[in-house]
């Protein structure tokens, strides 16, 4: 039984359970999502392992490719049967949803877990009014009359900031901003109070003044309603100022994980060190030049051997054989904090403050 | 980097001795909005809406701004890819901005643009020596040792191998198109380069590659770029001097120090304030300024000063009278009736200097 893993959960209900108790709310363990293709099989996603608590935010960064995107639809449900091939399990509240059957999965999501899309434009209906697709998703999960479900549409547009919620209810999705279909977006997704909100790039369509707002507005209703986030990201400015937790994605696997804090200040995985160099820094002294990742992210159909970062890791060698024949695991480096790297945890140590910080 | 307050500009100013190599005066650009059988005209989108500045050679300039605030018809224009409704784009001593194509011609190979987005701007169907021989074949130019052997120069120029000559565009990572967009901008040797949005489409660890690679091919080859891109942080690197553009009009434009360590103008202490700093520590500690709601429709924008629907600094003078963009220090020219003097950096930023601002935006709650 996969319950004996987790430390202490105590045998409850289905209930919605107090914060804090026992085992994470989304634990996901050795998720594995590979597809078959004519090429051959995708391995979008290869034996990984995170958790995150109610209340918590996780960020989950990554270059396109890493699996990050494919790791939320799996918890979300929402990949084809026959297409993808998923293992490992995914436990969310008392429910595992890998095997579960997928009606049940359908009940859950939007009532206990809701997603956020990149692009709002695409994500929603051009047909229906906003408010009708806000409706919808309530009405679903909850048995109310049309009038009782309109009234909580505008109450969650009015909440996530829309001006003349009452109006703005009966608009089609093209007639508002790209903020404001973000914003109407999180509306629908919080629809239900879910437990678990996802994420997926949720401002990377957005300017930086309205990213800013849609950020505060999330962390806003967060702290509110006691959610676990996971937000999926590729930009390190945004997890830094949102995630307690950071998991760092690299060819299907975590590279890192950890606090935020300490994955951003005491980084342990090369490929960490990599992106944190790769971003200019407006903050600091301007640098004369970035340190960027040589090469190109791998192919998930003919990923590399060993160390799926060896080809572009400038300390490959360091370890003999073994980047390129042995697989690292994910081994403790700090409380919490996790890396998968066979140099030795001094070595890296010494590296990272003797070669790497002073460049940053 | 310590800012003294107003008046103290650390850089000697753009050295007036050299001539700017192109110079933008009043440029305009509106696009007609057409509604109806008769296509009559209802309106105009008024993308660009009378800019100035020059961009001095072996420089880079950078324009930034939100989506909408016409940074991009801005680069169009100076490229002449599009004729500007009033004012003038005057290159190398030239007025270029209403030549017609045939005498545009020439002048091309001094102009080049780079676009954003590497997988449309590269034809599919063409092999990277077709792409990027193109310009020696529509200009006529017949370089020294043949078309074959120059292209593979410029391929390993931008650090691609020669032997991808006979590749096609699909067979490359997004990384590896953008360079081969910019050997085909380099191969005529221009003297100045449109950058527009160059490394926005790449992931992070290569868009830091081609920054440095657009970093290198300046200093080698005395290229001057004008780069439009939203990205502060990348901004802030390769630039020497900053414009921001709201709504059509620059609000703010001057050495990078100037504009990133003493902003005047509230539109850009709050966009600086709102970039997320990748660094928990420093990132949660600090006061973000947040401007409310979006931008506003470059179809109708706002009278006067046109940040004054988002401005917590707004009074009356700002709705009736447009701010004209002054040099309030040597080479840094703001447009705003009430400019921030604080001289604080950004990033310790504690509030706007609430000052005679009737409400400052600090006590408001973030949402509207």
């Amino acid at each position: 039984m996969a319950e004996d893993v987790l430390a202490g959960a105590p045998e409850s209900g289905p209930a919605p359970r107090p914060s804090g108790s026992g085992r994470p709310f989304l634990d996901v363990r050795d998720l594995r999502v590979h597809f078959p293709t004519d090429d051959g099989v995708v391995k979008a996603v290869d034996g990984l392992s995170f958790s995150v608590e109610r209340g918590k935010r996780l960020g989950i960064v990554g270059e396109s490719g890493s699996g990050k995107s494919v790791t939320s639809l799996s918890i979300m449900g929402l990949h084809k049967r026959g297409s993808a091939r998923i293992s490992g399990e995914i436990w969310l509240g008392d429910d595992e949803l890998v095997a579960a059957d997928p009606e049940r999965v359908r009940r859950l999501r939007g009532e206990t877990m809701a997603m956020i899309f990149q692009d709002p434009l695409s994500a929603m209906h051009p047909y229906y009014t906003v408010g009708d697709q806000i409706m919808e998703a309530y009405r679903l999960h909850n048995d109310v009359s049309r009038r009782a479900a309109r009234k909580r549409a505008v109450e969650l547009l009015d909440r996530v900031g829309i001006p003349r919620a009452d109006a703005r209810v009966d608009d089609y999705p093209h007639h508002f901003s790209g903020g404001m279909r973000q914003r109407a977006m999180i509306a629908m997704a919080l629809s239900c109070n879910p437990q678990l909100l996802i994420a997926d790039e949720p401002t990377t369509a957005l300017d930086v003044t309205v990213q800013a707002q849609i950020l505060d507005l999330i962390v806003d209703l967060q702290a509110e309603f006691h959610t676990a986030v996971v937000i999926i990201t590729h930009d390190l400015g945004v997890v830094a100022e949102l995630a307690d937790d950071i998991l760092v994605m690299y060819a299907g696997r975590a590279a890192e994980s950890g606090p935020a804090v300490d994955v951003f200040t005491e980084p342990r995985h090369p490929y960490t060190w990599g992106l944190l160099g790769s971003v200019p820094r407006w903050d600091r002294e301007r640098s004369e030049r970035l340190l960027p990742i040589s090469g190109s992210p791998p192919s998930l159909i003919n990923v590399p051997p060993g160390c799926a970062f060896h080809p572009r890791c400038p300390y490959a060698d360091r370890n003999g054989d073994r980047s390129r024949t042995e697989r690292p695991e994910l081994v403790e480096v700090g409380p919490r904090h996790l890396a998968a790297c066979h140099m030795g945890l001094e070595e890296r140590a010494t590296l990272f403050h003797d070669e790497i910080r002073p460049k940053l | 980097m310590n800012a003294p307050a107003a008046g103290g500009s650390s850089s000697p100013a753009a050295p007036p001795a050299t001539e700017p190599l192109l110079v933008a005066t009043g440029l305009q650009k509106h696009f007609p909005v057409r509604r109806g059988l008769l296509q009559r005209k209802v309106g105009a989108v008024q993308a660009v809406d009378g800019v100035d500045f020059e961009v001095l050679p072996g420089e880079t300039l950078s324009i930034v701004g939100e989506s909408g605030c016409g940074k991009t018809t801005t680069g169009r224009l100076l490229t002449r890819l599009l004729e500007p409704t009033a004012g003038s784009v005057v290159f190398d001593g030239r007025d270029i901005s209403h030549l017609p194509p045939r005498a545009m011609r020439p002048l091309r190979r001094d102009v080049q643009m780079i676009f954003q987005d590497p997988y449309s701007s590269l034809n599919p169907r063409h092999t990277v020596g077709t792409i990027v021989g193109a310009p020696f074949r529509i200009q006529g130019v017949e370089p020294p040792g043949g078309i074959r052997s120059a292209v593979q120069d410029l391929l390993s120029l931008v650090g691609l191998s020669p032997e991808h000559y006979n590749r096609y565009p699909h067979e490359f990572s997004g990384g590896q198109r953008q360079r081969i967009g910019i050997a085909r901008t380099l191969a005529l040797r221009p003297k100045l380069i449109v950058a527009d949005e160059p490394v926005s489409a790449l992931d992070v660890s290569i868009q830091a590659q081609v920054v440095n690679l657009l970093e290198d091919l300046q200093d080698e080859l005395g290229l001057t770029y004008v780069l439009i891109a939203h990205d502060l942080s990348v901004v802030r690197h390769v630039s020497d001097r900053v414009a921001v553009m709201y709504l059509g009009k620059i609000v703010e434009i001057g050495d990078r120090a100037d504009v990133y360590e003493r902003p005047m103008h509230p539109y850009t202490v709050a966009l600086l304030s709102a970039v997320p700093i990748p660094d928990p520590r420093r990132g949660r500690s600090r006061a973000r300024i947040l401007v409310t709601g979006d931008v506003p429709s470059p179809l109708d924008p706002p009278p006067a000063c046109r940040f004054h629907t988002r401005c917590w600094k707004a009074q009356e003078v700002c709705r009736t009278v447009e701010p004209p963009l002054e040099e309030k220090t040597p080479g840094h020219r703001v447009a705003c009736h009430f400019p921030e003097t604080g001289g604080a950096p950004v990033v310790e930023l504690a509030a706007p200097a609430p000052g005679e601002a009737a409400e400052p935006a600090s006590s408001r709650p973030p949402a509207e």
